[in-house]
């Protein structure tokens, strides 16, 4: 099928199989591999984009679901040059160690603070089941986000 | 893992997606969500041959108050569900049980109706809406019809629904007795559930211990015919068939049942 998907403001226009999942859409038509494939099973959260500014995982969704509509990739949260807030603050916080869960980490909390801009700690760790970190235990990406959200609080 | 070839198609209207369903018969499914039907199509357990995409059907996507009950869409979102001010005031139950389901991203794509007929019996909300006598509203070639939820689950994955059949809407009579709990156990943060509870009033109803969610009719006549929590709660697994798997056996699970029965009953209580 012909779709067009509006990726990080830019429309990608596109002749792909109907059975072609968002995630395969993102890396391998619209050249961007900034999202990952953990699990392949709806579990891990490594590939988390946002559609409609919404956290899903895109190993689980069909590029023609996300026809005609928004997505957000981890290389669309930059703007000039500059680290979008939840970026810089997992680069200050070592909320990383090899990255690989970092892209969707970055999603679902960039998603969590648009609908609650003000979590607590332990929402801040509800909010984030959905994506398996195997490094860090954690601790320091839930620092990271909680400081992203003090940030933006105080802009 | 990729889904066997099907072919796409998009629902714009009820009507619509009913004629392209009827159009390819029994090799057509439906995607809302696509949460539980995706997976089983990338591990190739399911193969249908159509999908009608019911996704962007927002006609169906609302939670309202209408004479004396809520009508809740069926392609309203586990999330939406979560969020809604009329189900914290009118129906809690659904509104907190909404939110334990899955994590955020999941609750941002499945829907309440996805979780209906998908029929399985370690989902949460199945269990909610037979606590809750809910009616579900289904459509077909022939008009609508209601179903109580008590008669819609048949089987392992099986559903009074007909083939081609849409799910439109859920009622829900405001609850009499405002007491409510819900119990999920879980061995990490985004399983499903081992065994779960949801009760309202002195309804209570059970997830994961048998083929369909189920009611769990002993504790029921117990409570009616004046039994404390505790040996009301003793009764929990009678009844039930739970199956075994790699997370608990079959007498784990009415262990479960008896303890989550009983502090079901206990938070209730404390709510009434
Ligand atoms: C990682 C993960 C964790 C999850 N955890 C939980 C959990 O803890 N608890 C829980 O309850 N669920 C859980 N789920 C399942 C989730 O709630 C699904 O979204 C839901 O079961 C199905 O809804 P859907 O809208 O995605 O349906 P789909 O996957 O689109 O459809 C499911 C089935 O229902 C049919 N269908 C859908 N809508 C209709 C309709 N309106 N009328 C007729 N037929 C219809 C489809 O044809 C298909 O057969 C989880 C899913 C994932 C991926
Ligand atoms: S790759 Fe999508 S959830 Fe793991
Ligand atoms: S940093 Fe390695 S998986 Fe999270």
């Amino acid at each position: 099928m012909k779709l067009t998907v509006t990726v990080n403001g830019s429309p990608v226009d596109a002749e792909v199989a109907d059975r072609m999942l968002l995630v395969h859409f993102l890396r391998d038509r619209a050249g961007l591999t900034g999202t990952n494939v953990g699990c392949d099973t709806s579990s891990c959260g490594a590939c988390t984009v946002l559609l409609d500014g919404r956290s899903v995982k895109s190993c689980t969704v069909l590029a023609a679901q996300a026809d005609g509509r928004e997505v957000v990739t981890v290389e669309g949260l930059a703007s000039d040059g500059e680290l979008h807030p939840v970026q810089r603050a997992f680069h200050a916080e070592h909320g990383l160690q090899c990255g690989f869960c970092t892209p969707g980490m970055v999603m679902a909390a960039v998603s969590l603070l648009e609908e609650n801009p003000s979590p607590t700690e332990p929402e801040v760790r509800a909010a984030l089941e959905g994506n398996i970190c195997r490094c860090t235990g954690y601790h320091n990406i839930v620092r990271a986000v909680l400081a992203a959200a003090s940030e933006r609080q105080q802009r | 893992m990729i889904p066997a070839p099907f072919s796409y198609k998009r629902a714009s209207s009820v009507d619509e997606a009913l004629d392209l369903a009827a159009s390819d018969g029994d090799d057509a499914k439906y995607l809302a969500g696509g949460h539980s039907l995706l997976p089983l199509m990338k591990l190739r357990l399911a193969v249908p041959q159509t999908l009608v995409d019911i996704g962007r059907l927002d006609e169906l996507s609302y939670v309202r108050e209408e004479d004396g009950h809520i009508a809740v869409g069926a392609l309203t979102k586990h999330a939406e569900l979560a969020d809604s001010d009329l189900l914290a005031r009118e129906v809690p139950l659904l509104r907190h049980a909404a939110g334990q389901v899955g994590d955020p991203q999941v609750r941002h794509c499945g829907t309440i109706g996805g979780s209906l007929a998908h029929a399985d019996p370690a989902a949460d909300l199945p269990a909610v809406l037979l606590a809750l006598d809910a009616t579900l509203v289904a459509r077909g070639p022939e008009g609508s019809r209601e179903i109580p939820a008590g008669q819609f689950f048949r089987g392992l994955f099986e559903t009074a629904l007909e083939p081609g059949e849409l799910l439109t809407e859920i009622r829900i009579l405001k609850p009499a007795a405002p007491a409510w709990s819900f119990q999920k156990f879980t061995k990490r943060a985004i399983d499903w559930a081992i065994v779960g509870v949801a009760l309202q009033g002195g309804k209570v109803a059970l997830v994961n211990m048998g083929p369909t969610p189920l009611r769990a009719t002993a504790v029921e006549r117990a409570l009616t015919a004046g039994a404390g929590a505790a040996d009301a709660a003793a009764l929990a697994a009678d009844g039930t068939s739970p199956s075994e798997d790699l997370t608990a056996s079959r007498r784990y699970r009415e262990h479960l049942a008896r303890v989550l029965v009983r502090r079901a009953l206990e938070e209730s209580a404390s709510r009434a």
